[in-house]
């Protein structure tokens, strides 16, 4: 029966497929970048200036004469590593907030949940602005800004499947039988709220993605030279009557990336959890 | 309306906002340097430096800090903008109903789109259409819009020159101000072609606005009818001979729009982010540029008032979304 292999139920679905495959694509284009680029992100050629795409530069050059093509390559590296490290700085403190206002209940639970109420009462990117400006703007901090604004949704949803564990036959028996908290939480508790967490860790990556972009547009991420696609976009902007492809092209690799992300966490959610399938 | 309800939301929301002001509150304390210098510049003596400080608070205990910073925001004194010496409040009016225009447009885009497609979607389920619309909505939501912005203005400001790219109308059209929303303003004054100019300055920021909550009320939608179409009432109204339409919008989506308004309130928050980019891009003078304009100038007090702007309006957008979820819905009883 598929419905009890999530795996095979995932290798099925045509819209993860593609998802991972987009992914996968531009994970390869991180790895392999310098083989792949065909010119240094670096270094500017003055004579070479806001050039459109051509046989010798396949997405054309920027206003300081580098290769749009090698840009996006080496900034394939700088979103994902974005993605992937503000994800982490979500979910480690979420996940342990959502486990501990779970689990324990009563007053702890009121304390946890009303402060990440707190912190969803301000519009996301506001938010990442605010933490920005006061860490100065540079990549790391977007990459911390970015992952403290998404705390409050791993905590929210990991104490939600924590509160529905909480009842489940197996989990009071283990109690009664004299299993201390520690144990309950991390040994029986934790693996299995690992779906969900799974599932809204994929898909918040893109979002991270998208986030960081934007804080990048707005010249409070990866500051120049760096070929960080939001900030590259943001360079476009000057130039977009004369030569859009400057925004174009690193927008569209956002939008890929982001893409795949979506597509794939959506056949996880399926997957691992077919409850939620219509959503 | 069960009032007890009201009230404990309301408490609720006092909560929220008691602990956003403290986050603000220490959060711009946390920023490096000395407001003091920072609102005089490097050239003020100690003395003048001293002065300021006193003036400020800064010299007083952070709960006396505190109370004073409160206590100005309920006299609605949000302190003077660093950048314009202009009060910060009479600053942060306009702007917020430039946003307030560009926001409501932008939901009336994505909801009636958004439910068309998600309709549509629903009742051609597997089909091309429905694939077809479902791809698009996921790739709304996948798109920056600041993105989607520049290529906007590229295609339609640029390349076909049939919008205008910036602003909220053409300069020495404006219609005296009544409500502070132009488009509504330049109506009232009878000016038609003034109110066409400024459709036309509204439609492209407000479309690229829209994008996301447009694709994730398309979504919800979709699922939404699906599990209403194959309930009893459904099939009753077809037996009955009743007309398709009228069965898939009096029957069906009627039913089916309770998610569908908890998403539409839920997403008011994501257009106040999202104005803060659609603003910059399109140069819209609303209070999401203010922001930015104002970081970039490390003009901070003017940065923390529209921040705590914006979270009373989110708040406020959430009561109203649950007190009409339980209007909508009589069935709710809330706990």
């Amino acid at each position: 029966m598929s419905k009890l292999d999530p795996m095979s139920d995932l290798l099925r679905n045509k819209s993860a497929t593609l998802g991972l495959a987009l992914i996968a694509l531009i994970v390869i284009a991180a790895l392999i970048g310098p083989a792949l680029a065909p010119y240094d992100p670096l270094i500017p050629s003055p004579l070479e200036r806001l050039k459109g795409p051509s046989s010798a530069h396949f997405f054309g050059t920027d206003s300081l004469g580098r290769d749009i093509l090698s840009r996006v390559i080496y900034g394939s590296r700088i979103s994902l590593a974005i993605g992937l490290i503000s994800v982490t700085i979500s979910l480690a403190p979420g996940t342990l907030l959502g486990l501990l206002a779970g689990y324990f209940g009563g007053k702890l639970d009121s304390l946890i949940m009303r402060l990440m109420d707190v912190l969803l009462a301000f519009p996301a990117i506001l938010l990442a602005i605010f933490i920005t400006a006061i860490l100065g703007p540079s990549l790391p901090n977007t990459m911390i800004a970015v992952g403290i604004v998404y705390i409050p949704h791993y905590a929210r949803i990991v104490r939600s499947s924590v509160l529905s564990l909480r009842e489940q036959l197996f989990i009071q028996a283990i109690g009664h039988l004299g299993g201390s908290h520690g144990r309950i939480i991390w040994g029986h508790i934790f693996p299995n709220s690992l779906p969900p967490i799974i599932v809204y860790a994929t898909l918040g990556m893109g979002t991270a993605v998208l986030q960081a972009a934007a804080l990048g547009f707005l010249g409070l991420g990866a500051q120049p030279p760096q070929p960080e696609w939001g900030a590259m976009l943001s360079e476009g902007r000057q130039y977009i009557q004369l030569a859009p492809h400057v925004a174009a092209f690193p927008g569209a690799a956002i939008l890929f990336l982001v893409l795949g992300f979506n597509l794939f966490g959506d056949g996880l959610r399926d997957a691992l959890d077919p409850s939620l399938r219509s959503l | 309306m069960p009032l007890g309800y009201i009230s404990r939301r309301l408490f609720h929301l006092l909560l929220i906002m008691v602990g956003v002001s403290v986050l603000v509150f220490l959060m711009l304390r946390m920023i490096p340097g000395d407001p003091a210098r920072l609102l005089l510049g490097e050239l003020a003596s100690p003395d003048e430096l001293a002065r300021l400080r006193t003036q400020l608070g800064l010299d007083q205990s952070y709960l006396t800090q505190y109370a004073i910073y409160v206590k100005n925001l309920l006299l609605g004194d949000f302190g003077k903008s660093v950048r314009t010496g202009a009060p910060i409040a009479n600053e942060i009016g306009v702007r917020l109903l430039a946003t307030i225009e560009l926001s409501l447009a932008a939901m009336v885009i994505a909801t009636l789109f958004g439910i068309a497609a998600g309709v549509v979607s629903s009742v051609k389920q597997y089909t091309l259409l429905d694939y077809g619309s479902m791809f698009l909505a996921l790739i709304g939501v996948s798109m920056p819009i600041f993105w989607l912005g520049l290529m906007l203005i590229y295609l339609l400001s640029v390349k076909f020159p049939i919008l205008p790219m910036m602003g909220r109308i053409t300069m020495g059209l404006e219609a005296p101000p009544v409500t502070g929303l132009v488009v509504i303003d330049t109506l009232i004054a009878g000016q038609l072609g003034a109110f066409w100019d400024s459709l036309q300055h509204l439609f492209l920021p407000s479309f690229t606005l829209a994008t996301i909550p447009m694709a994730i009320i398309a979504r919800i939608t979709r699922s939404s009818m699906l599990e209403v179409l194959n309930k009893d009432y459904v099939r009753t109204a077809r037996a009955k001979g009743l007309n398709e339409v009228i069965v898939i919008l009096r029957h069906a989506l009627r039913n089916a729009f309770l998610p569908v308004v908890t998403v539409l309130g839920l997403n008011f928050g994501l257009l106040l982010g999202g104005a803060v980019l659609t603003e910059t891009i399109f140069s819209w003078p609303g209070l999401g540029r203010y922001v930015v304009d104002s970081l970039m100038s490390r003009d901070y007090a003017a940065v923390q008032s529209c921040i705590l702007i914006f979270a009373v309006v989110m708040a406020l957008i959430n009561l109203v979304v649950d007190l009409v979820y339980v209007v909508l819905d009589p069935r709710i009883r809330v706990q």
